[in-house]
């Protein structure tokens, strides 16, 4: 009789820590896939950095051309680009990528006295270029920033925060946008 | 994001469960109406059948057959800038992952749809009409809408409802047709089998209404989807009146599309058969003009809280999204919406129209030449003339044509005119087109097969 009671508590019990483990499993599977989603967002968003970098030599190569009287405004994107390849840690990167955006910005008003530049086929291919990158930087700021908020509140939320605590899953800083316009655009128009 | 489709997976899973329900229940009835001693599992299984033969053939073919139906051409980044940069900004904003295959249908009625069951066959398929009337915004809603589609596993859902719709209504169809004979003339073998009679009766009564009640379940699973990827159009492009332009722009263009094949029209982004028509419970696709005023409802959020919020006051109905959804949403500010028709000069439009019409004739196989006037020349394929005189100004233009070379062992050669588009004719006379990211120092003609060296 006693035999068959503790066998009967013993299954229950068996089984519960196998229902525990499969929950604990499951959220920590879900932990996981949040910190992957945004280590790879932030990813993206250094690709497409990089992918400004490279069109920025030919843009000037291009725009020099035509526009003569402007090297100020070319100096100035050169040297932005050089101080963004080059910056040596990620604060230094994240302010003269900022700089960089401005300086091209600049250049891009600047070009809007150029008829013959804005009519040459080259010019206009690197000006949708230029403006698909400006895009998609702030589109994979934009999902990193979703996928680190959906993934924090993961962490801070009961109960995966129990989880998320003893596995030692930390919580993502956010993009913060510095530039209360930047903010509202995600799109760069010329 | 993984977790906000979840909720509405969920919903939808329910009527995918209904119509199999449907399905298997009205086999097994007709199965024993026709054959009464196979019972209930005899036409269940036959019923399960069917749906499994459409399912395969759905499954191996149906978005390619629907594709060149469409006569749609695969492009690629050189062939349609912008169009390809705006799917790759969607393609980041959604998270999606792999880069979906673009075609472009040559079709002058703005449209666009999203097809392929998984990451491997996902397309996004625009028409040349939608390239030439879209600014770049709209352009990017009509594509986040259909990424959207995607995001939230719309393709693979309506083809699996498609199949079961169509599955209920060739079983029905069929017993209508035929099935019916034999059930009356078994009542009169067996002479007074009421029970027969009445499962007869019954099983006419479910073969003419479960046809009816499958489509009613299909199109309010595609309507309740279009909606949801209207929120995700608003979520990842953050200016829900790019879509929302884009919308009024083509329901506008809009001249009522007999040609679109009825299976096609829940796959496009505004229903062919109907773009302006009252709409009830036997269409794929919500009235677009709540659709516009919903987007333009949002009061500034882009979040699917808002668009529920939205949705909630323009229709007056219960909310469009599920609850884990809402719940999972994060706060987001969109851009500003003007609402005013977005500047486009007429050169824009020219130009933008110029560069469609390249890019269908580069498609067609055509040599593609710009006259020192101004004139575009289209020379087709095979053309035997060496020259065209312009129709405006009347100057010739050589067609550019790659030489035979002067001893039969010798390489085909053509030295390329400029870094841009380069169109020029094989010495076989086939068209062969070279875009500007072209980089390599030979190319193979598609006709006779000969490699042509570029210099």
């Amino acid at each position: 009789m006693t035999g068959a009671v503790f066998a009967f508590i013993g299954l229950g019990v068996f089984l519960f820590i196998i229902v525990l483990v499969l929950i604990v499993a499951g959220m920590y599977n879900g932990l996981v896939r949040g910190r992957n989603e945004t280590k790879n967002a932030w990813a993206q968003i250094d690709v497409q950095l990089k992918r400004r970098h490279d069109l920025i030599p030919n843009l000037v190569e291009t725009v020099k051309g035509y526009a003569k009287h402007e090297q100020g405004t070319l100096q100035s994107v050169i040297a932005a680009r050089a101080a963004a390849v080059g910056a040596p840690t990620v604060d230094a990167r994240i302010a003269a990528e900022g700089q960089l955006t401005q300086a091209l910005s600049r250049l891009m008003v600047v070009t809007e006295s150029y008829p013959d530049l804005k009519a040459n086929q080259n010019f206009l291919g690197l000006q949708e270029e230029l403006t698909s990158t400006e895009n998609k930087i702030a589109f994979a700021r934009q999902a990193y920033n979703d996928a680190a908020m959906m993934y924090n509140t993961k962490i801070e939320t009961f109960p995966s925060n129990l989880v998320a605590g003893n596995f030692g899953f930390k919580p993502e800083p956010l993009f913060q946008v510095s530039d209360e316009k930047e903010r509202q655009a995600p799109q760069v128009k010329f | 994001m993984w977790e906000a489709i979840e909720s509405n997976r969920r919903r939808s899973t329910l009527l995918v469960a209904g119509m199999g329900v449907l399905l298997l229940a009205m086999g097994s009835i007709i199965g024993v109406a026709i054959v009464p001693r196979s019972g209930w599992a005899g036409g269940l299984v036959v019923a399960f059948g069917v749906w499994v033969v459409l399912w395969l053939i759905a499954k191996f073919q149906g978005d390619r057959i629907m594709l060149s139906i469409a006569g749609a051409k695969k492009i690629e980044h050189a062939d349609a800038p912008q169009l390809f940069n705006v799917v790759e900004e969607m393609v980041l904003a959604s998270q999606l992952g792999k880069m979906p295959d673009i075609y472009v249908i040559p079709d002058d009625r703005p449209n666009a749809f999203a097809a392929g069951r998984t990451p491997e066959t996902r397309v996004v398929a625009v028409t040349s009409g939608l390239l030439r009337l879209m600014s770049r915004d709209e352009l990017q809603g009509v594509i986040a809408h259909e990424i959207g589609h995607h995001k939230n596993g719309d393709p693979a859902l309506m083809i699996l409802m498609g199949v079961m719709l169509g599955a209920i209504v060739l079983i029905a169809e069929i017993f209508l047709r035929s099935g019916f004979h034999r059930g009356r003339r078994s009542d009169r073998d067996r002479n007074g089998g009421g029970a027969e009679v009445a499962l007869a009766i019954f099983a006419i009564v479910l073969a003419i209404l479960a046809p009816v009640v499958a489509r009613i379940l299909y199109f309010a699973c595609s309507r309740r989807r279009e909606y949801l990827a209207d929120a995700s159009a608003a979520r990842f492009t953050r200016y829900p009146e790019g879509l929302a332009s884009a919308l009024e722009k083509i329901s506008v263009q809009f001249q009522a599309n007999h040609e679109a094949n009825r299976v096609l029209a829940p796959m496009y982004i505004i229903n062919p058969m109907e773009a302006l028509a009252a709409v009830g419970m036997f269409s794929t696709h919500p009235p677009t003009e709540n659709r516009v005023k919903i987007l333009r409802a949002m009061g500034g959020g882009v979040g699917y809280v808002d668009y529920d919020a939205a949705y909630r006051k323009i229709t007056g109905k219960a909310g469009c999204i599920g609850k884990r959804t809402l719940a999972a949403d994060t706060p987001a500010q969109g851009r500003e919406a003007t609402h005013l028709p977005p500047v486009e000069t007429r050169e824009v439009v020219v130009q933008r129209s110029r560069e469609v019409g390249n890019l269908l004739g580069r498609m067609d196989g055509l040599v593609v030449m710009t006259c020192a006037c101004g004139v575009g020349i289209k020379v087709p394929p095979g053309s035997p003339w060496a020259s065209i005189p312009c129709p405006r100004c009347g100057r010739d233009n050589p067609v550019p044509k790659a030489a035979e070379p002067a001893n039969p062992g010798e390489p085909i050669v053509y030295r390329r005119q400029g870094k841009g588009w380069d169109s020029f004719q094989c010495s076989c006379g086939a068209s062969i087109n070279l875009s500007p990211a072209f980089q390599g120092t030979s190319k193979s003609c598609d006709r006779c097969g000969r490699t042509i060296t570029i210099t």
